[in-house]
């Protein structure tokens, strides 16, 4: 008896076959096309802004003129912002998280909130920035300080690093909590002893990509009014700033066809920042991944 | 799991004396801030203190050069000036966020009557002339000078696609493109409000806060006109056209004396009164500004005004201390 057809199977061999082929072509192009506009970016970048990008450029203030214009302010207040978002939005966010999926019981009014915050991550950034500026600026009276925007800036990537964890300590397998009660440890103990530390390289994933798009965004701080002619660096929290993408956003505007370069060798330090950023969180990431 | 929580402790120890840190400094800084107020300004000492600013962004490379320049001489005053625009500017200004506000328009009634309710006191300052410069595309080999009122005929919504050939039957039968500066701008204010009488601008036009997009356009569209500040003209003159406007050419000569009107207009910072009375500092950048205003003027691209205003605006200045 024939449990299988074979004409019929070698019909159709040849369109599955091609199916295949093109479907692998089309996500290979997929990724070359993402991979292409980040390269046509990079190289625009490094061939307009490298001739500017050097010790004088991190050193000194912006400028009138484009040779002398540096990126001091900007770069130091880029720094001071994320000493502000950093802690303030991943405490409140994993705290927020941990919440939410180890104590939170499961009713209609936690699955409420949940969908809000999920609502939340898709607002636009020009809102948050009127929030902030409502609430901090002139509520609170924080003025165009440091602490203002990075307030501004944590509630604006508060909701991402929210999901992005919840969705981290929902992968803990249940086993390893219960293990962990059955042993006698207490829900605090097992949280920071067996849930936080499997849950860390996905909470810190989506840290990672929360904090950077703090270190891009330039719609709030525009809303807030952070000034963008600034030759001094903050002393605190409570002082004004510049930041690095209201910089390239003004030299960007600047009549002068040179400036277009400054912006670009700005751009290039911001990336550079990222970076570095990145780099110190996968560094963190790869430590722990590598205990499970 | 040591590990762990040696990160953990150390990290969240850390931020708190950071930020810990961090506030006591400011502290100290606003203590010196308000010790150096009490103190009174003298010419040879070194100032400390804060200043804070927003508006024009037309005005803004004049401001920024000054405040570079003052930045060597008083090192340890803090000037921070925003660019939001002038009408952006004046909201803040109406807050009380800051101190003075760029503008590249007079201020409004409206205006006026807000900072009146808020109990700000003002001064007005002239620091520079503009002339607004109409721009075409190179290619453009029909329009050479325009009247007042063609350009009124050109930028006025009349319920209908405009071409060339509407305003003069010799120009080509094509489309007008239009780019113009973005409604927080006082330029946009300026040419709305003083050049076509508050009337509707074109509904087809394209309105950006960023000057470039506008040269962008202008140069890239055979059918296109725009319009923006002296100081971006001159920066693209090998790329865009310029129209004469009743015969006369916006040149540094025709906005100094005059004669390119109505499309020259004067730059102005406004001043909070009360902010020079009880901040040296601040009297002592304004000095600053308007003593230095005509050539850092000149050297982004604008056009100084007449040495009396000037002195007109420093005696308004020394009232006011």
């Amino acid at each position: 008896m024939n449990y299988i057809n074979q004409k019929e199977v070698i019909k159709r061999m040849s369109g599955r076959i091609f199916l295949n082929g093109l479907f692998k072509v089309i996500f290979l192009l997929a990724t070359l096309f993402a991979l292409a506009t980040l390269g046509i970016l990079i190289y625009r970048m490094v061939t307009q802004g490298s001739e500017y990008l050097d010790a004088d450029f991190l050193g000194n203030f912006s400028s009138r003129f484009a040779e002398k214009a540096g990126i001091k302010a900007a770069l130091i207040g880029s720094i001071w912002l994320m000493a502000v978002v950093a802690p303030v939005s991943l405490l409140l966010g994993i705290g927020a998280a941990l919440y939410l999926e180890e104590y939170a019981s499961k009713n209609k009014m936690t699955d409420f909130i949940r969908m809000n915050i999920s609502n939340l991550a898709g607002v636009p950034s020009i809102v948050f920035g009127l929030l902030g500026l409502t609430i901090f600026v002139r509520s609170l009276a924080l003025g165009k300080s440091v602490l203002a925007a990075g307030l501004t800036m944590s509630l604006l990537i508060l909701p991402v690093i929210i999901v992005s964890s919840q969705e981290a300590i929902r992968a803990v397998p249940n086993e390893l909590r219960e293990a962990s009660y059955g042993m006698g440890a207490t829900k605090w103990q097992t949280i920071l002893k067996v849930v936080l530390p499997f849950a860390i390289p996905g909470i810190l994933t989506g840290c990672i990509l929360a904090l950077s798009r703090a270190v891009g965004e330039t719609a709030p701080l525009v809303v807030i009014g952070i000034p963008v002619i600034v030759h001094f660096l903050p002393e605190g929290i409570l002082s004004q700033f510049t930041a690095l993408p209201m910089q390239i956003f003004d030299w960007a505007k600047r009549p002068q066809p040179e400036f277009q370069h400054v912006a670009a060798a700005g751009i290039l330090v911001l990336l550079i920042f990222l970076i570095v950023l990145n780099s110190i969180a996968i560094f963190i990431r790869n430590k722990f991944q590598k205990r499970y | 799991m040591k590990n762990w929580k040696y990160l953990m402790m150390t990290s969240v120890i850390g931020s708190a004396l950071f930020l810990g840190a961090c506030g006591n400094n400011d502290d100290s800084a606003s203590k010196s801030n308000n010790g150096s107020t009490e103190q009174k300004a003298d010419a040879s000492q070194k100032l400390e203190g804060k200043i804070s600013g927003d508006g024009s962004s037309t005005v803004a490379p004049i401001m920024e050069a000054i405040v570079e320049e003052y930045a060597n001489e008083q090192p340890k005053v803090q000037v921070s000036v925003g660019v939001s625009g002038t009408g952006g500017g004046f909201e803040k200004f109406i807050k009380g966020e800051t101190d003075f506000s760029n503008a590249s328009r007079e201020i409004k009634d409206e205006e006026a009557a807000k900072l009146k309710e808020a109990g700000i006191d003002y001064t007005e300052m002239k620091i520079a002339f503009d002339g607004i410069s109409i721009v075409v595309n190179k290619d453009n080999n029909w329009v050479e000078d325009l009247t007042v009122d063609q350009l009124k005929q050109i930028w006025l919504e009349d319920g209908k696609d405009k071409k060339w050939s509407d305003i003069n039957p010799k120009w080509p039968d094509e489309k007008i493109v239009f780019y113009s500066p973005g409604t927080d701008s006082g330029t946009y204010d300026y040419f709305v409000n003083d050049i076509l009488e508050e009337k509707q601008l074109v509904k087809s036009v394209t309105l950006s806060e960023d000057d470039n997009v506008l040269v962008k356009g202008v140069e890239s569209d055979k059918n296109a006109i725009g319009y923006f500040g002296y100081a971006y003209y001159l920066a693209n003159k090998d790329k865009l056209k310029v129209v004469k406007i009743g015969g006369v050419e916006p040149t540094h000569d025709t906005i100094e004396s005059g004669e390119y009107t109505p499309l020259s207009r004067s730059l102005y910072v406004y001043v909070k009164n009360s902010a020079i009375k009880d901040n040296p500092v601040m009297y002592d950048f304004m000095k600053y500004t308007i003593e230095n205003a005509g050539e850092m003027a000149e050297a982004v691209g604008y056009v100084k005004t007449p040495d009396d205003i000037y002195q007109k605006d420093l005696s308004a200045l020394e009232a006011l201390k």
